[in-house]
């Protein structure tokens, strides 16, 4: 099947009637959709992007979606690369990517990778009569956390993409949408909170990892955000805030993690006049179902054939055939991503219960801390580094804050003392200490129990189970 | 050890653990602006659950995100109460 080719993101604004009214607001600069169809963000021209595989790497968000828009229709790839990767991954991704142009708002990026062409990018728009209204299908790369830290790169189609997004129904009542979220636009997520704003008639609000939430809350009130989004765990967070009470959206919609009726409910409560949604989306399978009776899982009579996403329950776990699965990984040696049928697993372990299904957790183990995935081999070969320990095993702890939260189950040479208190509590931290210096926060047990063996599957394996 | 005690012993601990600056503590201070963020906030409840034995986030039926430090003390004090008359 040949994927059917849509127009440039581009296009598709230059055919928008209301570009003068939208915007795209950051917590720093702020950009009039009207003003990209006559301007450039980019220090070159863009056809010598034409046909390049090109790396956007940006610290700003608002630059990062200025680069997409004029990229889309005349680049043959664009890597979207996430405002925090690591420096040191950069030589893998541009190896996987083939990625023979960067472009950055910053010069520090020459210093960390080697490729034919630096674009510079700026959130100031310049005037340009060189305008491309490219028709190029332009593959789209979205990083995802592979086992050891390394990213994986998934590839999509914009119509892959933007599969789920049903411009069509947009009527008048949309001119008014402002879309706002506290996704970072360069992951999955939060890139179908930016097309959905972009493909609709909306503007949008994003946020910033440094800025405190209580702002971001206090912008979506001053740009009358309608429509917000964010995991389970934003969600939670900006509940906790007084300010909470300065937005009041008419849509509110939930994915990135299990949303447990709790959250749901408080939601609700918080908001009466919104409609709640949560959606079941992944990078991997793209975004699968929206479920809008305000109930945690999701309908039994989701699981069928037939239709535009079809789903099925194999070996326990969510599998899924739609348009909007990615088209598979880049690189050398990956795995094929669907199966000989064209379905992904997506390693979610899901249990009917009446006429229901509830998620479990995840197959691989991984753990989920706030929408940000944790693979506990990496967490554990931190730990093993310490000469007092002989093996871990990492799983998650469910947790009414971030959803999940990395717990340790330890076994240490030899034993405690008698006055093992002490000597624990030591080794406690020492343990914590030795996984702060070598992993991002989000990765660091919350909770470090000693245990006196660990269980080991038939084939050698520890065994994890879901929490 | 009082739950409030507990708590605010808690809180240095993991704050300094998080290498995160906390403002003086009063019961009128916003949760999220003490200096603990979401994720310091969530091992805080996680440490909790292993000091005191329970987390009320998972025990009540009716759950509510805490927005003040005298809020989320509330919360534990009230489900520790409710968890002796139900013992």
């Amino acid at each position: 099947m040949l994927p059917s080719r849509a127009k440039s993101l581009r296009d598709r604004l230059s055919s928008a009637s209301n570009c003068q009214g939208r915007y795209l607001w950051g917590a720093g600069a702020s950009v009039c959709l009207a003003d990209i169809l006559t301007g450039t963000s980019l220090s070159c021209s863009l056809s010598r992007l034409s046909g390049r595989s090109v790396l956007v790497a940006t610290r700003d968000q608002i630059a990062a979606a200025l680069a997409l828009i004029e990229l889309d229709g005349t680049a043959r790839r664009v890597t979207i690369c996430p405002s925090d990767l690591p420096y040191e991954h950069f030589p893998s991704v541009i190896a996987s990517a083939e990625v023979d142009a960067i472009i950055s708002d910053s010069d520090e990026i020459k210093r960390h990778s080697d490729v034919e062409l630096y674009v510079r990018s700026s959130v100031e728009l310049a005037r340009t009569e060189q305008l491309s209204t490219g028709t190029r299908p332009t593959e789209w790369v979205i990083l995802t956390s592979g086992t050891t830290g390394t990213p994986k790169l998934l590839t999509h189609s914009l119509s892959g993409l933007t599969a789920a997004i049903k411009t069509q129904e947009n009527s008048a009542a949309d001119f008014d949408t402002v879309w706002g979220t506290f996704y970072d636009i360069r992951r999955y997520g939060g890139l179908q909170v930016f097309l959905r704003a972009i493909l609709g008639n909306g503007s949008l609000v994003l946020s910033s990892a440094e800025e405190p939430l209580g702002d971001f809350l206090v912008r979506l009130s001053a740009h009358r955000a309608t429509h917000v989004s964010g995991t389970p765990s934003h969600w939670r967070r900006a509940l906790m805030s007084p300010l909470a009470h300065e937005i009041a959206p008419r849509y509110v919609r939930l994915s990135g993690e299990i949303a447990d009726q709790a959250i749901l409910d408080n939601l609700k409560n918080f908001y009466p006049h919104a409609r709640i949604v949560h959606a079941y989306a992944s990078t991997e399978a793209g975004v699968a179902f929206e479920v809008t009776d305000g109930l945690e899982g999701f309908p039994a009579s989701f699981v069928r054939s037939g239709g535009p996403v079809e789903l099925k329950v194999e070996d326990g776990s969510l599998r899924i055939r739609s348009a909007g699965i990615a088209g598979g990984y880049l690189g050398r040696g990956s795995p094929p991503l669907a199966d000989v049928d064209g379905f992904v697993d997506t390693g979610d372990v899901v249990q009917l219960r009446d006429v229901r299904y509830h998620f479990l957790g995840r197959r691989s183990g991984v753990i989920n801390v706030g929408g940000l995935k944790v693979h506990p081999e990496e967490v554990e070969a931190a730990i093993n580094r310490h000469p007092k320990v002989r093996s871990s095993l990492v799983r998650a702890r469910k947790n009414p804050i971030t959803g999940s939260i990395v717990s340790a189950d330890v076994v240490i040479e030899g034993e405690f003392n008698a006055d093992g208190i002490d000597q624990i509590a030591m080794l406690r931290r020492e343990i914590i200490q030795i996984c702060q210096e070598r992993l991002a926060k989000y990765k660091v047990p919350a909770t470090v129990r000693f245990v006196s063996s660990l269980e080991v599957s038939a084939t050698g394996k520890l065994s994890r189970h879901n929490a | 050890m009082s739950i409030r005690s507990a708590i605010l012993l808690q809180i240095q601990q993991v704050a300094q653990e998080q290498n995160n600056k906390l403002s003086p503590l009063t019961d009128e201070m916003p949760l999220l602006e003490s200096g603990l963020d979401s994720l310091a906030i969530a091992i805080l409840v996680a440490r909790l659950e292993e000091t005191l034995g329970f987390d009320p986030f998972t025990l009540s039926d009716d759950v509510y995100y805490p927005v003040t430090l005298g809020d989320f003390i509330k919360f534990y004090e009230d489900a520790a109460k409710s968890r002796k008359v139900a013992s």
